[in-house]
């Protein structure tokens, strides 16, 4: 670094600013800059909260005593993190080939679907083991199938996945519609969401929560992508592909066969994410079993850097921001105070990503006399 | 005429905290063809960017004239009478030659005078002999032509001053001695050029002066007519140069590569190869001689299992191995260097050891049931940027670090890790200096020695005259005829590159 700038300009004072990469950016940096940001967001949206006439602070209270108050708070903050770290974790594995997969949303609901199917229509009295390995799989399945299809469509007709995955999700969301307002309808209840399962077909929740053996899929999904990206040979035909598909293709790699595989584990997991909903918590198929973790789950998967690891971290936090959002709702304030912070939080941590990774330098006023 | 035009005093611009220019002095005089002469990475394209107005300087200043300017962008570049034509051309497909000329210009405004406006730039295009029509639509044009286009925009905005970045690197032998034509025009009519190259040859036929540029700094400027090939290699690499040579011979009678009557589409669904037969020998390097587009890229790829056939078989090491997969033409002992070493070679942003095992890790010697074992494939890779002499900032840091000729290096280190029957090299030295180019000539060589049989396609007529056994000519996807490189004349390949069948 040997650029001290040096007067260079006579007819008069000059700024200099310049941005430059940095090369070496070291981990703790990453948890300091990301703690500051998201102390600015607090500090801007305190402001704008003063503004609307609320008092910032006991608005934050209230949201940080919903989503970690007290141990039951906690324990439901966890709880509502378990589809996002699904959901993410699906998003994330296309991500990291360059497939747009936006569509966790419908790979959700179609998982949800194909979970209630088993539940519902399995004989009541199977064992509780054979029953939830069979809804299990086939949430998993169902989100799979909802995946692939984009992907059928990308590698037959190189069809934009962006759209597709879109466009899938309102087919599946219309379809859970259709069957809880029309053939599945609760007859007893006469309301819009299907009868209960039989008890053998709900997952095990840990005692006195919400937070039900889902989670234990999603820790698992993240150990074993870890290793997937880190260690094996699939994980690193993801990253080439994703980065130079010229490459891959001289490589031998069969990108179209990989574009499947990523679609149905990447629908796979958010599949699970519905099936969880359904079976560990509503315990019924209803149309809002879902506060749009599907599409939550793409900020989570950039936020977390595609890291199987980080996601859950951001899962958990931004699992803490929807509670704290409900804990306003109750005590009457507007819940899209939430929505804005999120908002908040993506610009300030992504911008404040972007600052780590490049270096502003500002050189200040100089005079030149050359 | 030798009088002053431009002054560049102590400019100096780094990246990231790396100089690529240090203090750098560049005087230019009106009316003169410079040759700004160095290796890759010495500094010239970024020193040119910043008279462009692309770059701004962290330090020193430019003067025009005597009087001093800043330059804020390229369009401040071009008030000062500064024209840049760079290495990639920046036309619109589309549009006409007329239209890509005015496009972006204040004066020309509301309802195009079409005809008017054809009829002028055709006349400014005779002035200086650049031959192109006004009225076709470039995506019609040869690659000289673009360039040509790209000068008369330049020179429809009354530039003084145009530089020109690499512009042989992409022209035919053909094409070259119309531009230096019309290069010498503008400077007889007092416009200044300046000529970025690392080509000695160019050199010492079009410049009046040259300024050398080593390792970002500027190390002499002089006159062509007082200085000698020698002394400018000299200057530029800092060392003297040994050429390599190839020690020539017939290969073997055993053929490692044999294409009998193969036919292929091109991108857009034409011929690109139409009955095509050759072979190569084990032990020998066959150079494919052409003017780039003629089959070339279609005939790498159908060697590599990217394109399919329409007719015609390919064998190699004596199996059929016609319209197999990427991964089973690897397998036989394949090995490739495309010719767009970054769009199709490397994967810029991944480490030097991921891109060395793009062609491996599927081997179980990479890996074990799926498994990476990164300290294992570390050694590896320690080892082979010792044996190849690659420069790097660290095994585990994105190749886009790295240097052309660098990343040219581990190309090759990566298709002959497995000692390949066959080695396929596209224009394997194109832009590399002259450094970068030694090593990489040297290492074909060494497989050929070693029993390979090479495949070497070039558009740079002294190289495959150096290095091949044979020379077949390539032209609209057929092979002219095999000539002997060490009896033929240049004039007898030239006019087979233009069709000519070899009698």
């Amino acid at each position: 670094m040997v650029n001290v700038m040096r007067d260079s300009d006579k007819q008069g004072w000059r700024h200099f600013i310049r941005i430059e990469k940095r090369l070496d950016v070291p981990p703790v940096a990453y948890v300091l800059v990301l703690l500051l940001s998201l102390l600015l967001v607090i500090l801007l949206c305190g402001l704008v909260l003063a503004r609307m006439g609320y008092h910032p602070l006991e608005v934050y209270k209230t949201m940080l005593g919903g989503a970690v108050g007290t141990p039951y708070n906690f324990s439901e903050t966890i709880a509502e993190a378990i589809p996002l770290i699904l959901c993410s974790l699906g998003v994330s594995v296309a991500f990291r080939m360059g497939i747009w997969n936006i569509g966790a949303e419908g790979q959700f609901f179609f998982g949800a679907f194909t979970a209630s199917l088993a539940a519902l229509y399995l004989p009541s009295g199977l064992p509780r083991v054979v029953m939830l390995t069979v809804v299990i799989v086939a949430g998993f399945l169902g989100g799979a199938l909802w995946g692939v299809l984009a992907g059928v469509l990308k590698t037959l007709a190189n069809a934009n996945e962006i759209l597709t995955t879109l466009m899938l999700n309102y087919v599946a969301i219309g379809w859970v519609d259709y069957l809880v307002y029309g053939p599945w309808r609760d007859r007893a209840e006469n309301m819009p969401y299907s009868r209960l399962f039989p008890s053998s077909a709900m997952l095990p929740v840990y005692p006195g929560t919400s937070i039900h053996a889902a989670l234990l899929l999603g820790l698992l999904a993240a150990v074993v992508l870890w290793v997937v990206f880190k260690r094996t040979t699939w994980g690193y035909e993801i990253k080439l592909i994703g980065e130079n598909p010229q490459v891959a293709r001289t490589a031998g790699i069969n990108i179209a066969r990989n574009i499947l595989l990523v679609m149905l584990v990447g629908g796979g997991l958010a599949g699970l994410a519905g099936m969880g909903e359904v079976a560990g918590i509503a315990g019924r198929l209803s149309p809002n079993i879902s506060a749009g973790y599907g599409y939550t789950a793409i900020i989570i998967a950039w936020l977390g850097r595609l890291d199987p690891l980080a996601i859950v971290l951001v899962s958990i936090f931004f699992g803490g921001l929807n509670n704290g959002g409900y804990a306003l709702q109750m005590v009457g304030l507007p819940s899209s105070i939430v929505t804005m912070l999120q908002g908040a939080i993506l610009l300030f941590v992504l911008g404040g990503d972007t600052l780590m990774r490049y270096r502003i330098r500002f050189l200040g006023w100089r005079r030149d006399n050359r | 005429m030798d009088e002053q035009f431009l002054e560049m005093r102590n400019i100096s611009k780094s990246f990231f905290g790396i100089a690529a220019n240090d203090r750098v002095n560049l005087l230019v005089n009106s009316g003169e063809i410079h040759a700004l002469l160095g290796e890759n990475g010495a500094g010239k394209t970024t020193l040119m960017n910043v008279l462009a107005g692309l770059y701004k300087p962290d330090e020193g200043s430019i003067l025009i004239g005597g009087k001093r300017i800043t330059l804020t962008s390229p369009r401040d570049a071009i008030r000062n009478g500064i024209g840049m034509v760079h290495q990639n051309f920046r036309l619109v497909d589309s549009l006409t030659v007329t239209e890509n000329v005015v496009l972006g210009l204040k004066s020309v405004r509301g309802l195009l005078n079409l005809a008017r406006l054809h009829e002028e730039i055709g006349r400014f295009a005779d002035r200086f002999g650049l031959k192109v029509d006004p009225k076709a639509e470039v995506w019609q044009l040869s690659v000289g032509e673009r360039q040509r286009v790209e000068i008369l925009k330049m020179l429809y905005r009354q530039v003084n001053l145009l530089i020109m970045d690499e512009p042989t690197a992409v022209l035919t032998p053909q094409e070259v001695q119309p531009l230096f034509d019309s290069l010498r025009s503008m400077a007889g009519e007092g416009r200044t050029v300046i000529i970025i190259t690392h080509k000695l040859n160019e050199v010492m036929e079009i410049a009046d002066r040259v300024t050398v540029l080593r390792g970002g700094k500027s190390i002499a400027t002089v006159l062509k007519n007082k200085t000698s090939k020698q002394e400018l290699a000299r200057m530029m690499v800092g060392r003297e140069i040994h050429e390599v040579k190839n020690r020539r011979g017939t290969g073997s009678s055993q053929g490692v590569l044999e294409v009998t009557g193969i036919s292929a589409l091109n991108d857009m669904g034409l011929a690109a190869l139409s009955n095509l037969s050759f072979c190569v020998y084990s032990g020998e390097i066959l150079g494919i001689a052409g003017v780039a587009g003629n089959g070339q890229k279609e005939l790498v790829e159908v060697v590599s299992g990217l394109r399919s056939t329409r007719a015609g078989s390919m064998f190699i090491n004596s199996r059929n191995m016609t319209n197999c997969k990427p991964r089973e033409i690897i397998d036989a002992g394949v090995a490739v260097v495309p010719e767009d070493r970054v769009g199709m070679g490397l994967a810029l942003n991944m480490s030097l050891v991921e891109n060395l095992i793009v062609k491996t890790y599927h081997d179980p010697s990479n890996n074990r049931g799926g498994f990476f074992n990164w300290k294992q494939l570390r050694q590896k890779a320690e080892g082979v940027v010792r044996e190849f002499d690659i420069k790097t900032v660290g095994i585990f840091s994105p190749v886009k670090l790295m240097s052309g000729g660098n990343q040219q290096k581990l190309l090759f280190a990566r298709e002959t890790l497995k000692d390949p029957r066959l080695l396929v090299a596209a224009y394997p030295c194109r832009g590399l200096d002259l450094g970068a180019t030694g090593a990489v000539q040297q290492i074909m060589l060494d497989q050929k020695e070693r029993g390979a049989g090479v495949l070497l396609i070039s558009e740079d007529l002294d190289e495959l005259l150096g290095l091949s056994d044979r020379i077949a000519v390539i032209y609209e996807g057929r092979i002219m005829g095999v000539v002997d490189p060490g009896t033929v004349s240049i004039e007898k390949i030239g006019l087979m590159m233009c069709g000519e069948r070899n009698a």
